[in-house]
């Protein structure tokens, strides 16, 4: 509560700094050259050197304060009477904490009602402190800034080079995250490999992590069946789906189409693209996979499933589309019409210019355009959650159901899980092999395209 | 103008949809000389050279109207094939545009789609000749499977003609083919133009007045899309019938 209070306490000292500033600075103006920056530069020099370190004084407080009260509240006499055990004792501290914030709350345990109390005193105390130090923070960075303006101070500089620090935090903001985030992958996923080989994970062929208990583990982590059903479903299926219709449809666009149809029919398809995934998911399951059933079952399949590869497959390529065609799109049209003109020139006919010339120097824009969307169809989670089914099975059958790489962890992340168990480890191994081979597919992909701009500009 | 026209145009209209590019041309070419078309930019000489084998086809909007006949046959008949009609109706771009394939491969690419060549052996003979005429054979002759953009811009548009003479047309039309080259390419080009009139009728666009006066026999000038003069190409640079043209080439205008 009082965290808003000051941050909103930090935001009008920073307003009322760069207008005293910029009044200030005004008085120091005699001439044209009198000032090295203009007062606005004075103005917002001054602010900025209020809001930042009142901000980062805002943020450390914010991360040592839970510390500070929890020695606090431990240090009274009730909190002597805490159980020892981890879960039991920190589960009380919560309920004190809920109780703290919202005071009338019926307490579970008598002794959260007991700590409440302590905590609450605890909680108002360090935020005062806190808030306190903030402004002292923006009133020391405040003065700092007043005693700089003079007429031949650099304001404009500095505030110039505070915007530059600003946009590279921002966005270091995202490149951080990601680091983070492939940091905790690389973590868990060592934890998993502590307790069963990588070689064993990578080979094998038998996956059942809920038979996994005991020293058995290593046999029942054979995630060969689910990168199997990753590549069947993303890399083979829906390719096979999304490649042809992909490749026609841009030769169209960009060769055949009058004008007019193109700027409609463009946009038609990049739709498909904004499709949320899971609508597709549920087309895929209530729409395509029970026709696939009949069809298998009229085939003369016994027992036909009605989840099945060749559903999420053929859906999944149909999301697909638009990621082919429109790579493909641009890569056509990059050609020079030059040289479509030479082939026509020759006698050749449209298909024939664009089987011969066309196709062959747009190819690696093409191949691009088919890595990026194998990446993202193999990332894709929604449509075989929803249509392939949970069957770790090494199988070339379409109609059978098969799992994925992405489905088997939502299966081990989703309900109650225990943190440490190697079942739930596993996901974040599978979740590393998954993030190595997209983030391969999609490095050659951008070099390809690279390489392939240079050879036209 | 002594045999029959290779190449007669009546009354030729190009429309680019409500816009005229020409108006009402009507010129005969013949074989074994070469035909300048020359004017200001804009005047309409390429457009009137595009529809000379039908590449006005490929712009959306573009419509011809009038008569133009090859041999006496009307090539916007519908009875005509458009393809038959480029391989006999050769054409060389302003830039040079090889394919991005071998030189081999841009110079076999005309006879594998017309289906000229019956084996390797004589598709082997054909691009060696295409290659001998159009005068790039020794410097290309021991990397015929490096890549066509590879060479440099007077040899890539050496390699376009042998490309265009491969299918052994009987008209080669030429788009300002130096307008990208240095004087040396052009000079190698103008010579190459020079030895291939005997056997071929050449239309070449262009924009210099000099280049005409060296390579062509007759000359046609255009301007705002009609012709206004053509005839012999000494008659029309030393001795004018129109005035437009005689300011033209004195550099009044263009």
């Amino acid at each position: 509560m009082i965290g808003f209070i000051v941050l909103a306490a930090v935001l009008g000292l920073g307003l009322v700094g760069w207008f005293s500033a910029r009044t200030r600075a005004r008085l120091l103006y005699t001439g044209r050259g009198s000032l090295h920056s203009t007062p606005g530069y004075h103005g917002w020099h001054m602010a900025l050197w209020i809001v930042i370190p009142a901000l980062l004084a805002f943020a450390t407080w914010s991360s040592i304060e839970p510390g500070l009260i929890e020695t606090s509240v431990m240090s009274d006499p009730a909190a002597a009477a805490l159980p020892a055990g981890d879960m039991e004792r920190e589960s009380i501290l919560a309920e004190a904490h809920v109780i703290a914030a919202n005071p009338g709350t019926a307490a579970f345990n008598p002794l959260s009602a007991q700590l409440a109390e302590p905590m609450r005193a605890a909680q108002s105390r360090f935020d005062l402190i806190g808030a306190a130090l903030v402004v002292l923070f923006a009133f020391a960075g405040g003065g700092y800034g007043f005693t700089r303006i003079r007429a031949g101070f650099p304001a404009r500089t500095r505030v110039e080079r505070g915007v530059m620090l600003l946009l590279l935090a921002a966005s270091l903001m995202a490149i951080l995250t990601t680091f983070g985030i492939i940091a905790s992958l690389v973590f868990e996923a060592g934890m998993f490999f502590r307790d069963v080989s990588p070689l064993d994970f990578l080979t094998g062929l038998h996956w059942a992590p809920a038979n996994a208990v005991g020293d058995d583990l290593s046999s029942n982590f054979g995630a060969v069946p689910l990168f199997w059903g990753t590549i069947y479903i993303g890399a083979i299926i829906a390719m096979l789906v999304a490649i042809p219709l992909g490749l026609m449809s841009a030769i169209y666009l960009t060769q055949y189409a009058s004008p007019r149809l193109r700027r409609w029919l463009k946009p038609a398809l990049e739709i498909l693209a904004g499709v949320p995934t899971v609508v597709y998911g549920y087309f895929a399951a209530l729409t395509v996979a029970p026709l696939i059933r009949d069809f298998a079952a009229a085939m003369g399949a016994e027992n036909p499933s009605t989840e099945s590869a060749l559903a999420a497959g053929l859906v999944m390529g149909v999301m697909i589309i638009p990621f082919v065609s429109s790579m493909a799109d641009d890569s056509i049209a990059a050609v020079p019409q030059a040289m479509r003109d030479g082939s026509l020139a020759m006698g050749a006919t449209k298909s024939e210019t664009i089987k011969r010339v066309l196709l062959p120097a747009a190819l690696p824009g093409i191949v691009a355009g088919v890595m990026l969307a194998i990446s993202r169809a193999i990332g894709e989670t929604m449509i075989v959650v929803m249509a392939a089914g949970a069957a770790a099975r090494l199988s070339l059958n379409p109609f059978e159901s098969m799992t994925t790489v992405t489905y088997q962890i939502v299966q081990l992340l989703t309900g109650d899980q225990e943190f440490n168990s190697p079942k739930t480890l596993s996901a974040f191994a599978l979740g590393l092999v998954l993030f190595i081979v997209t983030l391969i597919l999609n490095i050659i992909a951008l070099r390809v395209v690279k390489r392939f701009r240079e050879a036209y500009d | 103008m002594s045999e029959t026209p290779k190449l007669t145009a009546r009354n030729v209209d190009v429309w680019y949809g409500p816009k005229k590019a020409i108006d009402n041309v009507s010129i005969d070419i013949d074989n074994g000389l070469v035909t300048a078309f020359i004017g200001p930019s804009g005047c309409g000489k390429s457009t009137f050279l595009r529809s000379l084998n039908r590449m006005n086809d490929t712009i959306a909007d573009a419509r011809v109207t009038g008569e133009i006949k090859l041999d006496g046959e009307d090539i916007y008949a519908g009875t005509m094939d458009v393809v038959a009609l480029r391989a006999r109706v050769g054409m060389v771009f302003q830039k040079p545009n090889p394919f991005p394939k071998s030189i081999f491969e841009n110079v076999a690419y005309g006879p594998r789609i017309h289906g000229l060549a019956q084996g390797k052996g004589e598709m082997d003979l054909i691009v060696e000749k295409a290659l001998i005429r159009a005068g790039l054979w020794d410097e290309v002759k021991d990397r015929l499977t490096d890549a066509g953009t590879a060479l440099s811009g007077g040899q890539q548009q050496r390699l376009c003609i042998a490309r265009a003479i491969a299918v052994s047309p009987e008209v080669i039309l030429m788009d300002e083919p130096c307008s990208a080259l240095d004087p040396i390419a052009t000079a190698k080009i103008e010579e190459l133009i020079d030895e291939l009139k005997d056997n071929y009728a050449i239309v070449i666009v262009t924009h210099s007045m000099q280049q005409a006066a060296r390579v062509s026999q007759r000359t046609a000038f255009f301007h705002l899309g009609s012709m206004v003069e053509y005839g012999e190409t000494s008659q029309v640079f030393t001795n004018p019938r129109e005035e437009r043209t005689k300011d033209y080439i004195t550099g009044r205008y263009g």
